[in-house]
Formats: C-alpha cells, sequence, structure tokens
C-alpha cells in the first residue's frame, strides 16, 4: 500500500481520527494531542515520514510517548520543551545525534503527540511504532516481544527534571518509570527502547503512521464509513448495536469495566460483551470470545466511524465494534506472553480474530 | 399541583404573536406583598413573557418578535405583561431573564470587549498557548495579547513556579490602555485558588478598577484550555451583559418599579444581576435549561422527560429532582471548546415544520416560520409533519380538506417513521427505563403520540409554548466547588469543605441561607496516580432569599 512522506497540518485532523481508532478504546484523547501538533507544525514546519529502512543501520531512533494521568495532562499540557531535553540527554550518553523520532504507541494522544515532539526536534517520524494500537503499560510493547533490552529509560517533565533509568526488565521499568511520573506531578515525556536503525527492524510494527492516516482519510472521504474501515482493516464486525450498559470500576491505578451492547437491525437479539482496562480486552457474546487481546478491538459510531474511546461510552450510543488481527509478533508466544489475554488476568487461550465466528 | 388536563394545540406558534392572555390575578399574599414574579425567554425567534403568582399560576403571558438588539423585544415583552396587570403590576417583586445575547454576541463578534488573556502555568502547558484553537476572527475580535507566565499548582498542590510579579507587570504594561478586560487561568485553580487571586490583585493595582477581571476557578472546571477559553469569552462579554442589564432596569425605572432582578443561566438556575454582571458567560445556554424547568413547573412533575417540540427540531432533556441533567461533555460556544455545564440536551430534526420528502422522508429540512404560508394545510404546497399529523386526526381546528390525496400516503408514512424516530430518541434521553412521563411543549406538540413507547403516560400542560419564561421565572439558585481531594485521610473535612464552599456561592447567587441545601456530590477516581485520588463536585441549590 501506498506511505505518505511527511505530515502537514491538513493532515492533522484524519491523522487523529486514524490515532483514534487504533487506540482500541484507550490510549487517551486525541484532542490535547491535536492541539499540540497543530502548534508544533505551525512554529516548526511539516515534519517527514520516513520507513523503517531508510534510517541507517546505526542511526538511533528515540521512540516517545507521554506517561502520566489523562486528568493531569488535560489539565497541565507539556511544556513542549521535553523532547528537547531527552534528545540532548540521549545524544550525551550515546555520543552521536538521534536520527528519527518514534512514537511508542500510535494508539490514542500518543500517536499524534508523535508528530509535535518530532517537529520541535526537526526530525523525521519512522513509519512505525511498538504497538501498532494502544496498550496500557510501559512493558508492553514490541522491543520487549522481540527481547530487546530496556537498555534505557529518559523521563523529561514539564519543569525540565530529568531522570534517566536503567532497569533490568519491562516490569521493573513499569514501576519506576510509574513512581517517577507521580513525582514530577503526574505527567512527563518518556523514551524508551533507544535502538538504532538497525537493532529496531522486525522489532517494531512498521506502516503504522501510515496507516493512521489512510484509517483516517478513508473514514473522513467515505459516504459509508463503518463499511469502508471494516473493508481497509480486513475487520471482523462483532456487532452493530447500543450500548446498554457501561459498569467501571478503578482498581491498581486503572480503570477497569465492562460494556453491554445489544444488538439492533441485522444483529437483533444478539448481545456482546467487551472487556475494559483502559483499552478494550475482550468481547464475549453468550460466553464464547469472539475477540481478544493483543487483537485489536474497537467500537465506532455507527453513523461516523469516530471511534468510541472507553471513557467516553454512555448509554444509548449506536456503535460497531470492530476487530481486526494484531501485527504478527504480538501472536509469538513472547508477544502473547506479554501482551495476551492472561497478561491481562483472563483465563483464557488467546485465538486470532479471523479464527473466531 | 398536579398535572393540567390535555389543551388543544395550534401549530402555529412559528409565527410571532402580541396575544396577551389574562387570568384573574388572586389578592395579594399578605398586605403590601410583592409577590408576582415576571419570567422572560430571549429565544432565537420570539421573546416570551409570563407573569407567576407565589404558587406558580400563569396570570398573564406574551409572545412578541425578538429584536436584532435584543433589548427593544425585550422591552416590548415586559411592558406587554405589565400592562396587562394593569393595578397589580406594582405587585411584581421579581424579573427573571433568560437570553441568548451573550450567545449571539460571541457568534457575530459584535460588543465583544478586548481581552489580554493570562495563563499562569509556566515552564508547563506552553505547547499548547491560549487562544490557539480559536477561530482567527474571533480571536482577533477580542484578543488584546496572551502569555503564559510563571505560577499554578500541581494535581498534588505543590507551586508549578512562583508567580513572578515582575513579569506579570511588565506584561500588563503591554496591554494598558488597550484591554477592558483580564482573563486569568493558573493550573489546577479549580483545587488550589491562590495564584490566581493574588494575580488578580495586583491587576487590579497595576491597571485599576476600570479594567474587570475574571478568574478560571470561578468560571469553569477542570481541564485547563477549556476552561481558559469559558474565562475568556467571560472577560469578553462584561459590557455584552451590562447592556441588557442596563436596557431592563431602565423599563423597570421607566414604570417606578423597584423589583429585583435576575439572569437565568445554563444549569437552569438563576443569578442575581449583580453577579451575572462577573460571570456574562454563565447566561449562555440557559434557553433549554428554562424549558426543562418551566415544564416540570407547568406539569407539576420533578422527574421526567421533556419534549419541547419546535419548528424545526425537539429538543428532549431529563428532569431529575426538578434540574436538568447535565450532559457528560463539555460544549462549544462559536467554534470554542468550553467545559461549561449544559443541560442535557438531545435534538432531532423532527418538528412542525419538517418537510416530507416525495417518497416520505422525515426532513431535515424545515419551512420554519414559513409554516403559515408553505404547509398543505394553510393553502400552501409543501407536505410538513404539520399536515401529517392533520391528516392523522391530530392538531384540532385546522382541516386535512386542503392536503391533496396524492400526498396521503407519503404523509401517513412520514408521521410512522417521525414516531419511530421520536420513540428511539426517548429511548436513547431515559436510559431505557420507560417508568417515568413525558411531559410535551412547545407548538409542535401534537406530532407526539399520546402513546409514544417508553414513557408512563404522556402530559400536555397548559401554557407549554411559553414554558422557557415560565422555567425562568420559578429558577432556584445553586452554586458549585470542584476539586481534586486525596481518597483516604482527609477526605470527610475536603468533602465538608467543598460543601460549605458550594452552599456559599449558591447564597452568594441570591440564595435563601436557610433553603440552600447540597444535591449533588459526585466523585470520580482518577487513573494512572499512585497516590489514589479523586475528582469532586460538590453542588448546593435553594429557593431564593426573601427581598
Amino acid at each position: 500500500m501506498q506511505s505518505i512522506d511527511r505530515i502537514t497540518p491538513d493532515d492533522l485532523p484524519a491523522f487523529a481520527r486514524g490515532c483514534g481508532v487504533l487506540g482500541t478504546g484507550g490510549g487517551g484523547s486525541v484532542d490535547s494531542g491535536l492541539l499540540a501538533a497543530a502548534h508544533a507544525l505551525a512554529e516548526y514546519g511539516d515534519v517527514p515520514v520516513v520507513p523503517l529502512d531508510r534510517i541507517a543501520a546505526d542511526g538511533l531512533v528515540l521512540p516517545l510517548s507521554g506517561i502520566g494521568a489523562p486528568t493531569v495532562s488535560h489539565e497541565m499540557p507539556m511544556s513542549g520543551e521535553e523532547p528537547v531535553l531527552i534528545a540532548a540527554e540521549v545524544e550525551r550518553i550515546f555520543g552521536r545525534p538521534v536520527s528519527a523520532v518514534m512514537a511508542s504507541e500510535i494508539g490514542g494522544s500518543n500517536g499524534v503527540g508523535a508528530v509535535a515532539w518530532a517537529a520541535r526536534l526537526g526530525l523525521p517520524l519512522v513509519d512505525a511504532d511498538g504497538m501498532g494500537r494502544a496498550f496500557p503499560e510501559v512493558q508492553m510493547v514490541s522491543q520487549n516481544v522481540a527481547g530487546l533490552p530496556v537498555n534505557l529509560i529518559v523521563l523529561a517533565d514539564v519543569q525540565g527534571n530529568l531522570t534517566t533509568l536503567r532497569p533490568v526488565d519491562g516490569p521493573w521499568s513499569e514501576a519506576i518509570a510509574r513512581a517517577v511520573t507521580v513525582a514530577c506531578g503526574g505527567s512527563a515525556l518518556m523514551a524508551d527502547y533507544v535502538l538504532t536503525g538497525a537493532e529496531l527492524r522486525g522489532a517494531v510494527v512498521e506502516g503504522s503512521v501510515s496507516s493512521a492516516l489512510r484509517i483516517g482519510r478513508t473514514v473522513a472521504e467515505s459516504g459509508e464509513p463503518v463499511k469502508a474501515l471494516v473493508e481497509l482493516l480486513q475487520a471482523t464486525t462483532l456487532l452493530t448495536g447500543k450500548v446498554v450498559d457501561v459498569e467501571r470500576r478503578t482498581g491498581g491505578g486503572f480503570v477497569r469495566g465492562s460494556l453491554i451492547l445489544d444488538g439492533t437491525g441485522a444483529d437483533r437479539g444478539r448481545m456482546l460483551r467487551v472487556e475494559i482496562q483502559n483499552e478494550n480486552l475482550v468481547a464475549f457474546e453468550d460466553g464464547r470470545v469472539r475477540a481478544c487481546v493483543p487483537d485489536l478491538i474497537t467500537v465506532v459510531d455507527v453513523e461516523t466511524a469516530d471511534a468510541v474511546s472507553t471513557e467516553s461510552l454512555r448509554y444509548g450510543q449506536r456503535v460497531t465494534v470492530l476487530s481486526w488481527p494484531c501485527d504478527p509478533l504480538w501472536r509469538t508466544p513472547r508477544g502473547l506472553e506479554i501482551a495476551g489475554p492472561r497478561a491481562f488476568g483472563y483465563d483464557l487461550d488467546y485465538t486470532p480474530v479471523e479464527h473466531l465466528r | 399541583m398536579t398535572p393540567t388536563t390535555p389543551t388543544t394545540t395550534t401549530p402555529t406558534t412559528t409565527t410571532p404573536s402580541a396575544t396577551i392572555l389574562r387570568a384573574d390575578v388572586p389578592a395579594r399574599t399578605a398586605p403590601g406583598a410583592r409577590d408576582l414574579r415576571v419570567g422572560i425567554d430571549v429565544g432565537g425567534t420570539n421573546t416570551d413573557a409570563v407573569v407567576l403568582t407565589a404558587d406558580g399560576r400563569v396570570v398573564a403571558r406574551t409572545k412578541q418578535p425578538t429584536s436584532a438588539d435584543v433589548t427593544t423585544g425585550l422591552r416590548s415583552a415586559l411592558t406587554a405583561v405589565l400592562d396587562s396587570l394593569g393595578e397589580h403590576a406594582g405587585r411584581v417583586g421579581r424579573v427573571m431573564l433568560g437570553t441568548t445575547h451573550a450567545t449571539n454576541a460571541i457568534l457575530e463578534r459584535r460588543g465583544l470587549g478586548r481581552v489580554a488573556a493570562i495563563r499562569l502555568g509556566g515552564p508547563a502547558t506552553t505547547s499548547v498557548p491560549p487562544l490557539q484553537s480559536w477561530p482567527g476572527d474571533l480571536a482577533a475580535a477580542l484578543s488584546a495579547g496572551s502569555v503564559v507566565l510563571p505560577g499554578g499548582h500541581y494535581v498534588d498542590g505543590r507551586p508549578i513556579s512562583a508567580l513572578d510579579e515582575d513579569r506579570l507587570r511588565a506584561f500588563l504594561d503591554t496591554v494598558a490602555g488597550q484591554v477592558d478586560a483580564v482573563a486569568l487561568t493558573g493550573v489546577f485553580s479549580p483545587a488550589f485558588t491562590d495564584h490566581e487571586l493574588a494575580a488578580a490583585e495586583l491587576v487590579r493595582k497595576h491597571l485599576g478598577d476600570a479594567v474587570q477581571v475574571s478568574m478560571s476557578h470561578e468560571v469553569g472546571s477542570l481541564g485547563l484550555l477549556e476552561r481558559e477559553n469559558a474565562t475568556v469569552l467571560n472577560a469578553a462579554l462584561y459590557q455584552v451583559i451590562a447592556t441588557v442589564r442596563d436596557g431592563l432596569q431602565q423599563t423597570l425605572a421607566a414604570r417606578d418599579l423597584d423589583a429585583a432582578t435576575y439572569f437565568a443561566q445554563n444549569d437552569g438556575t438563576l443569578m442575581t444581576m449583580d453577579y451575572a454582571a462577573d460571570y456574562p458567560v454563565l447566561t449562555i445556554g440557559s434557553g433549554p435549561s428554562n424549558s426543562i424547568r418551566g415544564a416540570a413547573c407547568l406539569s407539576g412533575l420533578d422527574d421526567a422527560i421533556v419534549a419541547d417540540v419546535g419548528g424545526t427540531s425537539t429538543d428532549f432533556g431529563v428532569l431529575v429532582s426538578g434540574f436538568p441533567r447535565e450532559s457528560a461533555a463539555g460544549v462549544e460556544i462559536g467554534g470554542v471548546r468550553t467545559n461549561f455545564r449544559m443541560p442535557d440536551i438531545l435534538a432531532l430534526a423532527v418538528g412542525g415544520g419538517t418537510v416530507v420528502g416525495p417518497d416520505g422522508q422525515v426532513g431535515p429540512q424545515s419551512v420554519g416560520y414559513r409554516i403559515s404560508r408553505e404547509a398543505f394545510v394553510f393553502g400552501g404546497a409543501t407536505a410538513t409533519l404539520t399536515d401529517a399529523g392533520v391528516l392523522a386526526g391530530r392538531g384540532t381546528g385546522l382541516s386535512a380538506e386542503r392536503i391533496p390525496g396524492r400526498a396521503h400516503a407519503r404523509l401517513r408514512q412520514a408521521l410512522a417513521d417521525a414516531e419511530a424516530m421520536l420513540a428511539d430518541a426517548v429511548d436513547r434521553i431515559t436510559l431505557g427505563k420507560a417508568d417515568r412521563p413525558l411531559v410535551v411543549v412547545g407548538g409542535g406538540a401534537f406530532l407526539i403520540p399520546d402513546d409514544l413507547p417508553g414513557v408512563s403516560e404522556v402530559v400536555r400542560p397548559d401554557h407549554g409554548d411559553v414554558a422557557n419564561a415560565v422555567g425562568a421565572a420559578i429558577a432556584m439558585v445553586s452554586g458549585t466547588v470542584e476539586t481534586i481531594i486525596p481518597a483516604g485521610h482527609g477526605r470527610a473535612e475536603t468533602i465538608a469543605a467543598a460543601e460549605e464552599a458550594a452552599c456559599h456561592r449558591a447564597i452568594q447567587a441570591g440564595g435563601a441561607p436557610s433553603g440552600v441545601e447540597v444535591v449533588e456530590i459526585n466523585e470520580v477516581p482518577l487513573s494512572y496516580l499512585n497516590e489514589p485520588a479523586l475528582r469532586l463536585r460538590v453542588k448546593a441549590a435553594g429557593p431564593l432569599g426573601d427581598l
């Protein structure tokens, strides 16, 4: 498929919509990321997008993501200088310049934010990310699946505080980075898995920036957005119906809950339950699994195909629940160990969505 | 009050009428009592006014066309009802006004003050500067400059930076003489107000009392950019709302009527004119709230669904314990995102003037106020839902004779489809609970069938077409406080303090100290914070205090 070579201010709304769809219900609201990206592009110019194979084998790639509480980032947006601090620290450690920025998480606000961070640094954005979707925890990234070491984590906050971590493994990176973020006031920018072009090949989800933009454009330009989206993603339509119940509870710092849908139209008489932990994790129908992590499950508006985040789910919404295959990397034994159903506490074996009917 | 019996409604209220209806005015509740209230609602088409007795009965009412300057129509409506009261006019003790004046000023970029937007949050927040997402012409119409300065707080109360008074003064010097007002927005100020208060003090000292100051913690809730937007709009509207206030007070003074005056606000409660003068942006969106509250008053119900059926659309709202249910998402005003409390309204493009297409499609076009010329039943050539209703035997007083036979089939189809759309909307707005009554008001009320699924019964109160003016007249006052609190230790004390602050705000807004009580406490746990914390919102409300 055709890839794109740059992101301009005109591309941002479609790109943000695509990031919303890839957010699988989580990843944070794309709205504030969109404002920051619009400001950064206006100040620093368009962002070139380059495929991973155009990055030199020894070229340094800086994967970035925001970490913290959505309520905090909604009230206290970033300073905008965080990427500069992180890049300078990374360049000091490695002794050479950073070649490109990458989104650690294409889904939700971190996908849109990456455009702002790349623009601020005047660097290209790699057409790839570490998830191909959104996940709630730091260690749930493709680089970890590929067995690459969490060699280094660098965090910068709104004040200019810079914290460099050398964690022993993925779970420790999550625990320590989270604690630092709290000390930073609940919001920070983070670089993890700073690696070379050669190391990242085969260890990231390629084409995800193009994919997000293509999703957004397809949805924006089609007269039948949901149908066009299903065709584009080769998605399985789990159910079209109405939201009849949304239950939320917080535990361990995350919002957990479930969503019940009642089928309408051709799906009348059927019901679907979607289990949520920030993102949509598992969809059940009559006790059977219809789709589960790491495959993507996204709830979209039945008219506009705009993604409906787990926070904005409400009784009565008319939605279609779609699921489509994750990157093959997530379907490896290690991928499933890190982000399969059991990694989220569900006692069930993973079956690819295309085999579930 | 008990629900009144259904009355016939003619579907012609889209045409302004100056008819004054006057019922018998009862004797004074006490010698010399100022026991009558006037409610005025300025809508897009009509300015409605009603006079209510102490027990909520409508004794006079009028509909006047809304004037371009708003004030002229307001004066006509007020004069009309006061005239009709005759010797009883002196008994009017209170006048309540719901107006679209502020909304129109923003939409038309007219009469707005020049504002300096100051954000206290540096070095945080600079990734999105003030006014960044605003429509260019609106920003140009009101902005005299903006800046992000050191200050504000973290979620846990630590200052992000100390307030830098020298830099604040230096910025003020650059805008002095060019600004009518200053908007101050500090990070996490709804929870920690001190930087905004100190900066406001400094601004007043430096620029003098002629420049007004809006503080974001008094205007909006958490969500920096939306609150900042609302605060800037508030600062731009001081003059706009002062004009309305002066117009109303001059009219009252000319009649030698010393009545207390109030503005209706977006959550269905009132503020005194003096209070509103400080928070003009809160008058935005009072229309739907008034219509919901008015429908409640006229029907005597406290928990109900309300449908306001107009010429082009039907607005559904929910009345919970006497107040409109509020929307979860913030609203956009003139292309600017805010985080205002607004009634949760579901608008459906189904109204009396909705055009029925050649194959029976329902709308979304409408003939609007031209219905009295264009609908079949009025001798016109356009198929509308009014025709469909008349054909089905509703809308008494109109004959189906003028509806051509060839249109019958598609009109029947359209009415059935419109009813299905209405039933679907009812299901959405009721969250599937079918146990509450539906109160139907507005000129197109006849479109709603008596056996609409999803509600316990359909109630059609008298004076339903001026429900919004009634809603303004009967509104209570309220105060809201929002903050972040720790989930464990200290939670009870913090909630108690917030309750006290909310009650205090309601009393400031004109509430009777003895009658104000907390009506809502809402706690939302915050995710991704190791320290458990809650977002707390407390609302207090009560009746107006004695005059």
